[in-house]
Formats: C-alpha cells, sequence, structure tokens
C-alpha cells in the first residue's frame, strides 16, 4: 500500500522553496483524496479466488448424480468460497491497519448478510418444492443485492458487480433448462474474477 | 498547475475562484491571521484527515488510520485539535461492546481546506509571476 509521503522529499537536506513546499502540500492533498476514494474493504484477489472455485464447482455440478447432489456441490463451493472471502477481507482490513468488522469492511458484512441468509432460507423451501431450477436466478439476484447495498459505502466498481450479479441473475430465471451450470460459470465465476481483478489492481488489493 | 486544480476540484472540493495574490492572503482558521497560514491544517495528518473527509464527509476512525498510516494516539491527538477548532465533528458510539468513532468535516473545516488551498496555489503564482518577471 503506498501512503501519501508524510514529509517533504528531503527533510534533512538543503532548505526547501516555499513554492516547493506549496507544491509538495497540494500533492499530498491530492494523494489523500484519491487514495480516500480508492481505497474498499471488498477484497479483489478473494474475489478472483472465489471465482476460481465458482468455475471448478461447475465442472464438478454438470456431473452430479442428482438434482440434491448438485445443490449439495454449489452449498459446498459456497461455504469454501465464504471462507475465502472472510480470509481474504482479514487480510485486507489488517494490511490496511483496521480489523475485519470495523468501518467500511463491517458495512459490507452488515448490508451482504441478510440478502445471504433469505438466499439459505430459499434454497431449502425451493429444494423441498422441487423447484431447483429457479435456484441459479435467486442465488445470483439476493447476492447481487447484497453487493449493491454493501458497496453503497464503497468506490462505484462494488455495487456495478453487484448489479451485474443482478443482471446474470434476471437472466437465469429465463434461460431454458440445463443452462443453469453455465449461467452459474458466467456469474459466480466469471463477474467474481473479472471484478476482482479490477478492485486488486486499482483498489487495494 | 490547471489540471491539478481540476483534479482536486474533482475530489470535492469546489475551487471556483481563482486564487488570491500572495500579499491578499489571511487564513480562514482559528489560529490564523493575516499572512499566515493556517497551521492548524498546514500539519501534515491534520491536512490529511481534513482531506480525506472533504471527499467523503464522514470517516470512520479506523479507515482513517489505515489511510493516513498512523497511530491511534496519534490520529487522536491530531482529530482532538480539530474537534476543538470546529473543524471536524467526532461521533462516539458503541457496536455491540465495540466503541466507534467517525469524524465528520463542518462547513468551517471544509472553508478552511478551501482557503488553505488558495494559499498554497497563491505561492506559487506569486513564485512563478516573480521568475517571469525577473
Amino acid at each position: 500500500m503506498t501512503l501519501p509521503s508524510p514529509r517533504l522529499r528531503a527533510p534533512n537536506g538543503p532548505p526547501v522553496a516555499l513554492h516547493d513546499r506549496a507544491m509538495d502540500n497540494l500533492r499530498y492533498i491530492r494523494e489523500t483524496m484519491e487514495r480516500s476514494q480508492s481505497f474498499t474493504a471488498v477484497p479483489g484477489l478473494g474475489g478472483v479466488l472465489m471465482g476460481l472455485i465458482a468455475l471448478c464447482a461447475s465442472l464438478v455440478a454438470v456431473r452430479a448424480p442428482s438434482t440434491v447432489a448438485w445443490v449439495a456441490v454449489w452449498m459446498g463451493a459456497a461455504i469454501v468460497s465464504f471462507a475465502v472471502a472472510v480470509v481474504a477481507m482479514s487480510r485486507k482490513a489488517r494490511s490496511a491497519g483496521g480489523k475485519l468488522l470495523a468501518g467500511a469492511g463491517w458495512k459490507f458484512t452488515w448490508n451482504l448478510t441478510p440478502p445471504l441468509l433469505v438466499g439459505a432460507l430459499l434454497t431449502l423451501a425451493l429444494t423441498r418444492a422441487g423447484a431447483t431450477q429457479l435456484l441459479p436466478g435467486a442465488w445470483l439476484l439476493l447476492y447481487g443485492t447484497g453487493v449493491v447495498t454493501g458497496g453503497a459505502f464503497s468506490v462505484r466498481v462494488v455495487p456495478l458487480m453487484g448489479l451485474a450479479f443482478m443482471l446474470s441473475g434476471a437472466a437465469a430465471l429465463f434461460v431454458p433448462p440445463g443452462w443453469e451450470n453455465a449461467i452459474m460459470a458466467a456469474g459466480f465465476g466469471g463477474l467474481h474474477i473479472v471484478f476482482g481483478i479490477v478492485i486488486w489492481r486499482r483498489h487495494g488489493g | 498547475m490547471a489540471a491539478k486544480r481540476e483534479s482536486v476540484a474533482r475530489s470535492g472540493v469546489e475551487m471556483d475562484r481563482p486564487p488570491a495574490p500572495l500579499g491578499s492572503i489571511t487564513g480562514q482558521g482559528a489560529e490564523a491571521g493575516p499572512l499566515e497560514l493556517d497551521r492548524l491544517i498546514h500539519e501534515r495528518v491534520r491536512l490529511g484527515i481534513v482531506s480525506a473527509l472533504a471527499v467523503n464527509g464522514t470517516m470512520p476512525f479506523t479507515d482513517l488510520r489505515g489511510l493516513l498510516g498512523t497511530t491511534d494516539g496519534n490520529l487522536s491527538a491530531h482529530a482532538r485539535r480539530l474537534e476543538d477548532a470546529g473543524y471536524v465533528l467526532c461521533h462516539k458510539s458503541f457496536e455491540g461492546r465495540t466503541p466507534h468513532t467517525d469524524f465528520e468535516l463542518t462547513p468551517r473545516g471544509r472553508k478552511a481546506l478551501r482557503a488553505y488551498l488558495d494559499h498554497m496555489e497563491a505561492i506559487i503564482r506569486a513564485t512563478r509571476d516573480s521568475e517571469a518577471g525577473a
């Protein structure tokens, strides 16, 4: 993490001209403003890993012998991804000198949790009702909703990522039977990887 | 210079008037007088606090600490001085048993930062004018 330079370039060197000091101060203000805008508690690298987990899960899920096994594969992937997300958010918060459940990270987690709980409940209900073809749409829509609301306190790319999840979820509700794994791979896999790389490169890791 | 002014303006501080000539600059802060810098926000950590809050309005203590790369005690001390001057407001609360502190920039603090930016730019402009005239 590159912090704004805390002092002039040569504090013990020759006297610094007044206008050089003024330019350095303006540069410091600009850097501080840019950094305060660009930081997000959402971990980009963690997002990439979650995307890779989803791609692996889609390869396994396509060979699932039953609907229940298919749901179990994706539930397992969700649990592993959740663990990855917790570790990645914790690492990113620590690198910024904070804690996982404080500041921006706390706001994001607080807003993401309710849709995830609703998703778990709907998974149970839709599986019991035999309507598992609706699960990809429900999962993507609810996850996207959580990311949009959590990202309202973050940099612009985070709510945009949530919106992309919601759009893929809306599409998943109307795709023909047999496309569930493809839409899951594109949504939880592709979107996580693409947005994860953007956040990783531009917004603090 | 123009690009720099636009960049700062985009970041949340309006720059809607040209910098004053060096001789007419006066500080806007509680500790500033004519031809003096506002020393309250001239200090780097305090300048960082005010700059970050100018963009975000309100920021948690932990986010500011991570952004500025400072310690709890250092940030607290500098924030207290800004609070005493009426430049920032400090909101303390509890989330469960964990204390939570948010800082908010006041209109007085925003005005002080704007005046400080004007002051810095006037210094640069005056220096360039004198170099051009030499």
